[in-house]
Order: structure tokens, then C-alpha cells, then sequence
């Protein structure tokens, strides 16, 4: 396997993992290892279990064989180390809360049963909300936002679990532009506080230009490191097949569009 | 003052009075999660259901509350055994068991000799026949209630608002929801007394559902929903009293009215205003 940092201490450890939601696998023996503070794309057509290997990574979905070490220690051994946001959010947008207390949720990994938020939490969730662009909005109910203001809402919330692993399921998908630029400072943000990005695009044009490496998949790792490494055409043939179209230019096309409702 | 007043010199309307103010505000705390959960059938359903129980503990000269809790036990159990693995869905199972449940009460009951006034009792409470130990056990188990609901307020919202934090988080969801259904089916034991078994559900739906229109934040709507139960109730035993109608109706039509009240003329999504989807 192509490891583009292999002198860096491995802070997610993915060996041999395979996972299924019922009888097949989606994804069948997949290992790799991302240091301490990369950006990951993580790229493969539709299906090819780019959030099953997100949902396996934070713990929701079991794994069939294989272990996820994170900081050397087994998945969950960290409680609140991973952050996650899921393509759709799918919660009640008429919830009686408001921004700041879905933000302030983040911290609720590191508060004690009883204990109630200190200043510092709210400071932090302050901070997040700023980070987002939405710190005037934070006692406005969660009625009513935009899809784009609703994405910023749980990235803003990922962000005050400050995270060592930050997981984002196509965040780029379907957005506003200022909130794809939010993503992409964002982005800026976590790396200053050397914080891992794993995160799932289609854009191969973005993957390429924004990240350290790529993770292609397509139901088992096809290639893993640095994007000039991974984005040739053998490698894309065999994560897209027919899909894939080669000019005589030699430029590669894929037709892979947004995922189907 | 002696409208009021008057009704107080009976001890047992004394005691009808706490008792029912009490299960007024429990219910209403508990019925955030039911509104918000969407768990308002499974709520009548597990009223329903535990009627076997009471039946039982009546023939068998028990106490009538611990046979109300065991019966709500099994049927919650029941309802997670035949509703596993999605051979049959969860709506569906509670649909077939409290069916069954309710007609296994009856006919047990029906095998009472003065059948008609036990069953009206059980199915629409008895308010003033509330003893001493009765409403000490109400307190006791309603203090219970409402403590878990603070201890794990935090625990409760994540998982009810966002099930895939909740196990980000690594909270031990499967237990809290457990926790939940058992917290609702203490509740709805407790209910018994006052509006009894077929309108409990209503105590737990009704003031929530209007706090629910009238506020955007988790715990004000508890707070109104309590004072909204609690009021009810008050009002409700009264009208109750000078009108000589049947106590449990008297509250549910009490917070009914409430909830119209809201529903017509709060500020933001009376239906005078436009209503956003």
C-alpha cells in the first residue's frame, strides 16, 4: 500500500476492515493509515461505500472483521475524539432548540452526567459559532434556516467536540457558496490546529487541488496517497469503469453525478 | 374565596387534589419526550395495555398500582421482542398487543360482579378515591420521575434529537431509550388515579403539545407544559366538583381547552397568521 507519510506516527489506524449492513459487504477489506493532522478526499462513485466507511469509523455501523485503532488504541477507547457529519442530517428541524443549544451539544461528550456547561464550554461554542458565520443567529429556534445555515450549524457543532478527527460526508454537495467557502476555511482552521480531515467528494477537480492525499474506493481500497499518486487512469478505470471516459488528449472525464434521492 | 375554599374541608378531596396535580405535571413532563418522540401511540397503547394488570391485581386483591406497573413491563418487553429484527414493525406490534392487552382486561373485569362501576374507575380514574398511601406512592414514584428527567436531561435530548451524535458521543442510547419507555410507563401507572386508563394518554399529549406551540426551547416547554398539566388538573377537579361530572373528563376537557387557546391565538402560528411548514 502507497502511504505518502511513512515516518509520522499513525494517528487512524484502519486494518483489514470489512463491513456490511446486512449479508454483502460494502466494504471488503479495506487498510490504511492517515497521520497525525492530513486532509484526506475521500473519492469512488456512488455506492462505493464512502459513508459506510465514514459511518464504521465513528462506531455506527459494526465492523464484519478488522480493527480501527486511533491514536494506537482500539475505536471507542477515545470518547470523543471523532467528529461527524453526516451527508443529510437527518434530525427534526422543528426540535424546540436553538443553534447555540445544538452547538453546545458538541460539548456534551466532555461534561460529567450531572455537570452543566461552564463558561469555558461556551466560550468554545461562541468561538465555533463565530467560525461559522452564524454567531448571530445562536438564540434563534433552528426553524427556518437554510440548508447551507443548517450545514453550518453542525459543522459548528463538530467544531466545538474539538475533535482529533474530523469526518464530513460530502459537505460540498448541494450547498450555497458562502457556505462552501465557510467549509473550505474551515478546512484552513483544522489544519493550523493539526486536526485529521477525512473528507467524501465528488469532486475530483477539488480532491486533487485542496488535499494531501486521496482515498479511492470503490467497495475495497483501490488506491491510497498523494494525489498525483492516486487520480491516473488506471486507478480511476478501475473505481469508475464505463463511467470513465479517456480523450485523446488525454484528459479523463468521469461522469459520476450527485447521488440519486 | 368559599367557591374555592369549599371543596377543601373533604379530605379526600384533599387528597384528589394533590394527587391529581401531581400526575398533572408529571405527565406533562414526560409528554415533551412524547410530543417531541412522536411516541404519543405508544403512550395510549402501554395505558391500555397495563388494564390486565389492574384487573388482576384487583381479583387478586393486590395492590392495584404494582400490578399496573407489571403489566407495563411485559407489554414494553413484548412490543421490542416481536417488533426485533423488523419482522414485524414496532407501530404494528403496539397495534396487535394493546388490543389484546385492553380485551384481556375487560374480560377479566367483566368477571366482577359489580364489573360496570370497577371498570369505569380504572378506565376513567377515580380521583376522589385516592387514599393516603395512594397519593404518597403518586409523590413518591412522580419525585422519581422527574429526578431521572434532570439527571439525565442532557443524556434525553441528544438522543432524541440526534440518534447519530448520541453515538458519536458514545452515549449508551439503547439503555437511555429503555430508560425512557420505563420512565413513560411509570407515568402513565401513575395516571391511573386520576384520569385513569383511557385518558392518560391525553395528560401526557395535550399540555405538552401546547407548550409546544407556544415556546422554541426544550426546557421552558417543560415548564409550561408542567404548569399547563398542573392547571388543568386544578381546574379541572373543580368543575368536576360543582358540575358532578366524571373527574378525569373534566381535567382532559380542561387541558383541551388550553391547548385550543394556544392554538388559536398564540403570537407566532395562531391559525389567524399564516402557518409555515
Amino acid at each position: 500500500m502507497n502511504n505518502s507519510f511513512p515516518h509520522d506516527p499513525a494517528r487512524l489506524d484502519v486494518e483489514n476492515i470489512s463491513v456490511a449492513y446486512n449479508e454483502t459487504p460494502v466494504l471488503r477489506e479495506v487498510s490504511f493509515q492517515i497521520p497525525h493532522g492530513a486532509r484526506v478526499a475521500v473519492v469512488g462513485p456512488n455506492g462505493a461505500g464512502k459513508s459506510t466507511l465514514f459511518k464504521a469509523l465513528v462506531g455506527l455501523l459494526p465492523l464484519r472483521e478488522g480493527r480501527i485503532f486511533i491514536h494506537g488504541k482500539p475505536l471507542g477507547h477515545h470518547l470523543d475524539c471523532v467528529a461527524y457529519i453526516p451527508q443529510r442530517e437527518e434530525v427534526d428541524w422543528r426540535f424546540p432548540v436553538s443553534i447555540r443549544d445544538v452547538v453546545m451539544m458538541g460539548r456534551y461528550g466532555r461534561l460529567k452526567w450531572l455537570e452543566r456547561p461552564s463558561r469555558g464550554d461556551r466560550a468554545i461554542v461562541m468561538k465555533s459559532l463565530e467560525q461559522m458565520g452564524i454567531a448571530n443567529l445562536a438564540n434563534q429556534s433552528i426553524n427556518d434556516l437554510s440548508s447551507g445555515q443548517q450545514q453550518r450549524v453542525f459543522l459548528a457543532r463538530a467544531l466545538a467536540q474539538e475533535p482529533h478527527i474530523f469526518l464530513m460526508d460530502e459537505p460540498f454537495t448541494g450547498v450555497d457558496a458562502t457556505t462552501q467557502a465557510a467549509t473550505l476555511d474551515l478546512l484552513d482552521h483544522l489544519r493550523s490546529k493539526q486536526v485529521t480531515v477525512l473528507i467524501s467528494t465528488h469532486d475530483l477537480n477539488l480532491a486533487a487541488s485542496r488535499f494531501d492525499s486521496i482515498l479511492l474506493l470503490n467497495r475495497r481500497l483501490i488506491a491510497f496517497g498523494s494525489p498525483a499518486e492516486v487520480l491516473r487512469q488506471e486507478h480511476l478505470a478501475q473505481a469508475f469503469g464505463s463511467s470513465m471516459l479517456v480523450t485523446e488528449a488525454g484528459t479523463l472525464l468521469v461522469d459520476e453525478c450527485c447521488p440519486p434521492d | 374565596m368559599s367557591f374555592i375554599l369549599e371543596p377543601l374541608q373533604y379530605a379526600f378531596m384533599v387528597r384528589g387534589l394533590l394527587a391529581a396535580v401531581m400526575v398533572g405535571i408529571i405527565c406533562a413532563v414526560m409528554g415533551t419526550y412524547v410530543v417531541l418522540r412522536g411516541m404519543a401511540f405508544l403512550g395510549d397503547a402501554m395505558a391500555h395495555a397495563i388494564l390486565p394488570g389492574v384487573a388482576i391485581a384487583y381479583l387478586l386483591k393486590g395492590n392495584l398500582l404494582v400490578g399496573a406497573l407489571i403489566a407495563a413491563a411485559v407489554v414494553a418487553l413484548s412490543i421490542g421482542f416481536f417488533s426485533r429484527g423488523g419482522v414485524v414493525k414496532e407501530d404494528t406490534a403496539i397495534g396487535v398487543l394493546f388490543a389484546a392487552a385492553l380485551s384481556l382486561g375487560v374480560a377479566l373485569i367483566s368477571t366482577i360482579q359489580t364489573y360496570a362501576v370497577d371498570l369505569t374507575h380504572i378506565l376513567f380514574g377515580n380521583v376522589l378515591g385516592v387514599s393516603a398511601s395512594d397519593l404518597w406512592l403518586t409523590v413518591g414514584l412522580g419525585f422519581f420521575v422527574l429526578l431521572m428527567v434532570a439527571v439525565h436531561y442532557k443524556q434525553f435530548l441528544v438522543i432524541s434529537f440526534d440518534p447519530v451524535l448520541a453515538a458519536t458521543l458514545r452515549l449508551p442510547a439503547e439503555l437511555l431509550r429503555n430508560l425512557l419507555l420505563l420512565l413513560l410507563a411509570l407515568t402513565v401507572v401513575i395516571s391511573l388515579q386520576t384520569v385513569g386508563v383511557g385518558l392518560s394518554a391525553a395528560m401526557l399529549v395535550t399540555p405538552a403539545a401546547t407548550a409546544y406551540l407556544l415556546t422554541r426551547r426544550l426546557f421552558p416547554m417543560m415548564l409550561i407544559s408542567a404548569a399547563i398539566g398542573a392547571a388543568s388538573s386544578l381546574v379541572g377537579l373543580y368543575l368536576s366538583f360543582y358540575l358532578n361530572i366524571v373527574s378525569g373528563s373534566a381535567i382532559v376537557l380542561t387541558a383541551t381547552a388550553f391547548f385550543l387557546l394556544a392554538f388559536l391565538f398564540n403570537p407566532r402560528r395562531g391559525v389567524l397568521r399564516m402557518r409555515k411548514i
